[in-house]
């Protein structure tokens, strides 16, 4: 009984789960993009960079300092954020009254200089980096057979994802965070340090495309390009998607990687152009998006 | 409302009173420069600086900035190159079927396109420019990974042999100046002013009634037949067209270009493009050769943080401030 209907229910079901794999990692940048947009108006381009910075900061750290997964999951994430503060700080801050196209020029450009670097230092060759003892193995579903690390990618996925969703919907600091989305300057007259908290929101935006790059590390080889292709294809959710709800993002990602799950296994050739069919079609019947509120 | 290049328009213009003698003055050094300069050299420039330039006529004049234009380039030559190996046309013709291929793809991704407009309508043209890539990748034509090889130059008209790299090069700056002229034009027509219009501030463009989508779908129809014109015709000198030229790399280095030159200018992207070609070449090869997108990384941010203008809007804006009476960078 593996196959109904002349499918074959275990491949469709594996491609099901790297699709859903995929999707969690386009669930977490494309929410990084979100946020950062929501309250800097900006898209961050080298946010696909700096998932590469936070692969190759856990390989370092195992490498050179013998940081294990664990301490990287949480310290990594600390450091890109960090980075991502610095950049703000010093890099978008003083072309904050610009038009936002030299924003993204600037990232653009940020984002060059990091996979050049890198790719000057290790070379274009992936690099490997071992799943933790405690995540190796895997389960039998009956069903289908789940490798442990990729069940504890998603989990940690959606548990990031929809903390950070209820924070910024349910919270007090979420709402300041919408108050500063709505109108900066009135917040300010109410007390709240918007600069700083422009700079945490930032650098928190960027944590998360840390985050997703240590968890990258195990499954995907570690390399100079892996961020950039990856963030082309979350810039096509971010627009399926459309920029109004932080859910919206967190949905999209999620759906396009299962629909490119499904593609892979029913037409194969497809695989790595349907998001950006999807997209075609989104602009066609809904050019804002599927969340989208502006026109 | 587009704030981008307003700043940057104080724009290099020859002076007014002797516009002939500077434009003569180019012309000249043009048509002597392959006696100086390696020709093969010369017309990767010409062919980069027109596709700059084309580009420009989005980004300068009405205020997009597309992240897609690398798609046109390569639908240029991919185009003109199948047509010369197995059609055996004439060059000209080969190089006006790749110019119409790419008005074409323009058109398509300019209908989808124009609805969004700052951030959004850069990250939906690299989105459209990802998967004519991947077509591109997969097509059985293009050669994928290897490229499309053995473009033949052909003979022009049927009469004179290209494969000569000089009589290559005066057919190369001939395409570069028609297409510069349909530009300069274009810029300088009642269209371009409603172009400058719209840049200026889009809903007054709109109240005064004019169909800003149309405007700008006819814009991005005009750059990217001139993008796929440039990359036509860069296929024919180099016999080859690669996936390179459709990479998400290049609409990149076309958008440096531009910055670097001047934005909103007309001779910018010229500058920008003979700048970034003398940098890669002589970068090229070699261990440097590593360093050439830490270099374009560093462009990018110096320009944006400290040079908005570009080369040629600095000079303009230094010429206007100092010597009012030279008549360079005269606000348009």
């Amino acid at each position: 009984m593996t196959t109904i209907l002349g499918i074959n229910v275990f491949a469709l079901l594996g491609q099901l789960l790297v699709g859903l794999i995929n999707g969690s990692f386009y669930a977490l940048l494309a929410l990084g993009l979100a946020i950062i947009f929501g309250l800097l108006r900006i898209i961050n381009f080298a946010q696909g960079a700096l998932y590469m910075l936070g692969a190759f900061l856990a390989w370092l750290g195992l490498q050179q300092l013998g940081l294990n997964y664990w301490l990287a999951l949480v310290l990594v994430p600390l450091a890109v954020g960090a980075i991502g503060i610095l950049m703000e700080r010093t890099l978008i801050r003083p072309i904050a009254g610009q038009d936002h196209l030299y924003s993204l020029l600037l990232t653009f450009g940020v984002a060059l200089i990091l996979q050049g670097a890198f790719n000057h230092w290790f070379g274009s060759s992936g690099q490997s980096y071992p799943i933790p003892d405690a995540l190796k193995g895997g389960n039998n579903l009956g069903f289908m057979y789940l490798p442990t690390y990729r069940g504890w990618i998603i989990l940690v996925s959606l548990v990031v994802c929809l903390a950070t969703w209820w924070t910024i919907e349910k919270t007090r600091l979420g709402a300041y965070l919408r108050a500063g989305t709505e109108n900066p300057q009135l917040l300010q007259g109410f007390g709240v340090n918007v600069p700083v908290m422009i700079s945490l929101t930032f650098g928190f935006g960027v944590g998360l495309a840390g985050l997703a790059g240590v968890l990258a590390a195990p499954v995907y080889s570690v390399s100079a390009d892996m961020g950039a292709n990856l963030l082309i294809v979350v810039f096509a959710i971010v627009v399926i998607g459309g920029m109004g709800s932080i859910g919206g993002a967190i949905l999209t990602g999620l759906a396009m990687g299962v629909i490119e799950g499904l593609t892979k296994y029913f037409y194969p050739q497809a695989s790595s152009t349907v998001i950006f069919m999807v997209m075609v079609l989104v602009l066609l019947f809904k050019p804002a998006g599927l969340f989208g509120k502006e026109a | 409302m587009n704030t981008l290049v307003r700043s940057a328009t104080a724009g290099l213009r020859l002076p007014l009173s002797q516009p002939h003698l500077g434009s003569a003055l180019l012309l000249l050094a043009a048509l002597l420069a392959p006696a100086l300069i390696y020709p093969v050299f010369l017309m990767k420039f010409l062919c980069l600086a027109l596709f700059a330039c084309a580009f420009n006529l989005m980004l300068g004049f009405v205020g997009m900035l597309s992240f897609g234009h690398a798609a046109f380039l390569s639908t240029g030559g991919y185009v003109t190159g199948y047509l010369m190996i197995n059609s055996g046309i004439t060059p000209e013709l080969g190089v006006l079927a790749g110019t119409a291929a790419s008005a074409l793809l323009g058109f398509l991704f300019g209908k989808l396109s124009v609805k969004r407009e700052g951030i959004y309508f850069a990250m939906v043209t690299l989105a459209l420019s990802q998967l004519v890539f991947f077509f591109y990748l997969q097509a059985p034509f293009t050669g994928g990974e290897n490229g499309m090889q053995g473009i033949p130059r052909g003979h022009l008209f049927g009469l004179i042999d290209l494969s000569d790299n000089l009589a290559m090069y005066y057919f190369v700056l001939a395409v570069f100046l028609i297409g510069f002229g349909i530009i300069f034009r274009t810029i300088h027509s009642p269209f371009g002013q409603i172009l400058t219009a719209i840049r200026e501030n889009e809903p007054r463009a709109v109240s005064l009634g004019y169909n800003v989508r149309q405007y700008k779908l006819l814009a991005f129809v005009i750059s990217a037949a001139l993008a796929g014109m440039a990359g036509a015709t860069k296929a024919l000198v180099f016999e080859l067209e690669s996936l390179t030229d459709a990479h998400w790399h290049m609409s990149g280095e076309v958008v440096l270009m531009t910055l670097l030159g001047g934005m909103g200018t007309v001779f910018g992207p010229v500058v920008g493009a003979a700048i970034l070609v003398a940098i890669a070449t002589l970068f090229s090869g070699g261990e440097l050769g590593n360093y050439i997108h830490i270099i374009m990384g560093f462009i990018f941010v110096t320009c944006v943080l400290a040079f908005r203008r570009g080369v040629v809007g600095e000079f303009g804006h230094f010429m206007h401030k100092n010597f009012p009476a030279s008549g360079f960078g005269r606000p348009q």
